[in-house]
């Protein structure tokens, strides 16, 4: 009933490949991205932007750039935290060191640099498969900590490897408060998100989802393999690094390489797995989820479980929490919460006949 | 051997880790007909098809297509060069729709790149409604038009066969090798895919060459039958000389 | 020259206590297929378990005991809840879902008995043994002696029993085993009973050389490079991979360490794997699949 659909049909190939082929569905993505400009910061305050809204987008953003490798083109992925920590020191470093170089010039360089390393890491997918590549992005996450925290030149000479954001300038303006550094993070994500859409509906998105499923097949057809892999590596990379950028600078503020160790690096699969492999909309429902859970936990024992629940034990009741989601994801449904958005939004459609 | 071969295998031999698969075979492939490998199983004939495109290396042996000489041929020049197949075990790219399979079967006449994809420049509006007509083309000539948007690993067999010999014929092969296209189908699917094959090599101009089991089926469709058993070619010519052939009847019935 | 010999041998006997984790992964490998990232946990939880036994008054035996019967339970509920449901799933399903069993075993093992540090006593004194030119720690002796024992009776019971063959068969193809009659669920259990065994056997002697505390989860990250390098299938690569990573980690410390500032070990044998996958994409022992098209 809300989707009064007839009537709409695709007269050339380019209304069919369009984001959403129904009209109902484009206006509430345009009033969705209109909200999110307007209504937000409107009815927003200083907490939500802070903690929820800002993790929430750079979360989504670093989910993307995983699920590009690992969703889309199959090359499995432990080292996602690294190549944000590359991204987030070399924005910091650039920033330092050449003064006058602008707010998003910066992230995108260090974006460049995150996505130079993962070329480095994945190198080896040339001659190494599958499980096995796995050793390649963990040696890259291990090295990339002990390099960030060993050398202080990369953290400017600070005690622990900390690093803090840069002024927070666009064009003159600042973005530091709350609702600047949310509507900074915001006009980044979104325009990434839209690129990595058109690139996966183009050759290069086929090319992974074709060494994803089967390459040797792939190869046979003319696709180049390894050159697709690579690409995938870079433009991960590229994407993983200017979340760590976001992560540091518009989240928390300072950073040092122990928070993007290997649990980030978990954190930013779980997303993945939860929100949903081989979609986009998945790492906003992933990350949501990664972002809100904590939060219910902590308010709901604080009303229901204060009594029989000892402080420190949340931490371990959230671990237990996303351990059982995982496993409770991959036996239910593998596609995970991408896949039962569609799936309701399938019903929605014909609602309220049954099919 | 006549001048307008697209193909021809000379002394082609290959073997695994000391199994001989394959053991000097040779044989020429006209330009535009329908040549078909038959013979018993484990006679070589999928290994054939796989050392034709570069999967297999022989180790003795030359390959002559479209005026070049190799021995040695990677899978992406063979592509390049024309070649295009499909497989036993159906080697589809089961997460994708059947368009995106078909799509990507035209991989190789794509000129933008990436790049210009993700930033939708210039001419990459049109090369991608020119890709997405030639596509469509060719769905339409197998009649799977309403199941273009659906997953291929949910389709049943025989719609996965056609989908396979879609994205195969999307690339505008010179030379189509087909590994068993009929395997597992009734007799009006056979039908069926045996027109489209008559139909490629016709209107879309490409030389096949199969491997197919059903004698009636091979009899009635191709122009030149090459029959091995053990590795090695027993026979060698039109259906009717085959037909007549001793040693393929006898490799086919066994000897005394 | 016998500080070299000194290094080299303690680099070695630290990697038998690496090869003691891998065989625990080993074993599960080799009978499901599944590379279980919950290994580590499973040390943790049977350490912190046995001494938690301990300081509550519990005699030695006893807790030991009560330990291996905990192991045993958990090991039938991860086949009964986790394993079961999964049976059909590729590889990395199955590898993401022992990431999810990590994570709830090293929180439930930490909500149940506290996530503070814990000695542990096994009442082997520390003091180095004289052997000849060279001091050797008593410690590491006494932990190469248990390893050896152990993969002794690994290796008695995977060759002599019929439950070993059993395990064996399930490894090689559980379709097949299912075929001839073997309880494909009752060997998981088994196994991963099996294999809590051997981690609660590098769960004590871990904990009593680093202390009980969370981090020996992080011990499973050690056993990657061990079981790339020695193959995942073989209990005789998991021994040799881990001396290798053992020896090679603790000579790089002390001769390449003090040149970038030290701390490498924790990339070290990684990027040591990763040559190693270079040259040997299918590890030192394992087999190369040949893709048929």
């Amino acid at each position: 009933m809300f989707y009064l659909e007839s009537g709409q049909f695709s007269t050339a190939y380019r209304q069919d490949r369009r984001l959403f082929r129904l009209r109902q569905e484009r206006l509430a993505l345009w009033l969705t991205v209109l909200a999110a400009y307007t209504v937000v910061p409107w009815l927003g305050n200083d907490y939500w932007f802070s903690a929820i809204l800002i993790p929430f987008l750079v979360l989504s953003l670093a989910g993307l750039g995983l699920n590009l490798l690992t969703g889309y083109a199959g090359q499995l992925s432990l080292g996602s935290a690294a190549f944000m920590a590359v991204g987030a020191f070399a924005t910091y470093n650039l920033l330092l060191r050449l003064p006058g170089l602008p707010l998003l010039a910066g992230i995108g360089l260090g974006g460049l640099v995150a996505a130079a390393v993962g070329v480095l890491v994945g190198l080896p997918s040339g001659r190494i498969k599958g499980f096995y590549l796995l050793v390649s992005t963990l040696a890259a996450q291990f090295f990339v900590q002990w390099v960030l925290t060993k050398f202080s030149w990369f953290s400017n000479d600070s005690a622990s490897g900390v690093i803090t954001a840069p002024p927070l300038l666009l064009a003159g303006q600042d973005f530091s408060s709350p609702l600047g550094r949310y509507l900074l993070t915001l006009s980044v994500v979104l325009p990434l998100v839209l690129l990595a859409r058109n690139l996966l509906h183009s050759e290069l998105g086929r090319y992974w989802m074709a060494v994803r499923d089967m390459d040797t097949a792939a190869a046979v057809i003319g696709i180049p393999v390894f050159k697709a892999k690579l690409l995938a590596f870079a433009i991960s990379s590229f994407i993983l690094g200017v979340a760590g950028a976001l992560w540091a600078f518009t989240y928390l503020g300072t950073v040092e390489p122990h928070g993007f160790d290997l649990n980030r690096s978990f954190q930013v699969l779980f997303i993945i797995i939860i929100g949903g492999m081989g979609s986009i909309l998945g790492n906003f429902l992933g990350a949501a989820f990664i972002v809100l859970l904590p939060v219910a936990l902590s308010v709901l024992s604080g009303v229901y479980f204060a009594d029989w629940l000892p402080s420190g034990q949340l931490e371990n009741l959230q671990k237990i929490i996303f351990g059982a989601l995982i496993i409770v994801f991959l036996i239910k449904e593998p596609d995970g919460l991408a896949r039962l958005w569609q799936q309701a939004r399938a019903r929605l459609r014909v609602w309220p006949l049954r099919y | 051997m006549s001048a307008s071969s697209l193909l021809r295998l000379e002394h082609i031999s290959l073997s695994f880790k000391g199994v001989n698969a394959i053991t000097d075979i040779g044989f020429a492939v006209a330009t535009g007909e329908i040549c078909a490998l038959i013979g018993p199983n484990g006679a070589g004939k999928s290994s054939l098809l796989n050392v034709i495109n570069g999967v297999y290396q022989p180790q003795q042996g030359e390959i002559h297509f479209a005026g070049e000489t190799r021995r040695q041929m990677s899978p992406h020049h063979a592509a390049e060069l024309g070649i295009a197949r499909t497989f036993q075990n159906i080697a589809l790219f089961k997460g994708m729709s059947v368009l995106d399979n078909v799509l990507s079967g035209r991989n190789l006449k794509t000129r933008s790149s990436w790049l210009e994809q993700t930033f939708r420049l210039g001419r990459v509006h049109g090369e991608e409604a020119r890709q997405r007509q030639r596509a469509e083309e060719i769905i339409a000539f197998l009649h799977i038009q309403p199941w273009r948007h659906a997953i291929v690993g949910q389709l049943p067999y025989g719609l996965q066969k056609r989908v396979e010999l879609a994205r195969a014929l999307a690339a505008e092969p010179r030379l189509l090798l087909l590994d068993e296209p009929m395997a597992g189908m009734n007799q009006e699917e056979k039908q069926a895919m045996s027109q489209f094959i008559i139909d490629a090599n016709r209107e879309f101009g490409a030389t096949v060459v199969l491997i197919e089991h059903d004698i009636g089926v091979v009899m009635s469709l191709s122009d030149h039958i090459v029959v091995l058993d053990y590795g090695k070619k027993v026979g060698d010519g039109s259906p009717e000389q085959v037909r007549s052939n001793p040693d393929v009847i006898a490799a086919y019935l066994g000897n005394h | 020259m016998s500080f070299l010999i000194e290094v080299l041998l303690g680099g070695l006997l630290a990697g038998v206590m690496y090869s003691l984790v891998a065989i625990g992964f080993v074993l599960i490998y080799k009978a499901s297929g599944v590379f279980n990232f919950a290994q580590g946990s499973m040390v943790l939880f049977a350490a912190l378990t046995f001494v938690s036994l301990l300081e509550r008054g519990v005699p030695f035996a006893l807790a030991l005991a009560i330990t291996l019967l905990a192991m045993l339970v958990l090991a039938l509920l991860i086949e009964r809840l986790v394993l079961q449901h999964l049976v059909n799933r590729p590889p990395i399903t199955l590898f993401m879902a022992t990431l999810g069993l990590s994570y709830i075993i090293e929180g439930g093992a930490q909500v149940l008995w506290g996530s503070q540090v814990h000695g542990l006593e096994l009442g082997i004194d520390d003091v180095p043994l004289e052997v000849g030119p060279l001091l050797l720690s008593q410690f590491d002796l006494f932990a190469a002696a248990t390893a050896g024992v152990l993969v002794a009776l690994l290796s008695l019971l995977f060759s002599r029993t019929r439950i070993g063959l059993s395990l064996r068969a399930v490894a090689d193809d559980p379709l097949a085993a299912l075929a001839v009659g073997v309880r494909l669920r009752r060997m998981w259990a088994i196994v991963w009973a099996v294999a809590g065994f051997v981690g609660l056997v590098a769960g004590l002697l871990w904990g009593a050389r680093l202390g009980v505390q969370f981090s020996l989860s992080l011990i499973v990250l050690k056993a990657l490079p061990v079981l790339i390098i020695g193959g995942f299938t073989s209990i005789g690569g998991a021994i040799v991979g881990g001396l290798l990573i053992g020896a090679s980690e603790k000579l790089a410390e002390v001769y390449i360490g003090p040149l970038v500032g030290g701390g490498i070990e924790n990339w070290f044998p990684y990027v040591l794997a990763l040559g190693f996958l270079l040259v040997r994409p299918a590890g030192l022992f394992g087999e190369r699949a040949i893709e048929r098209v």
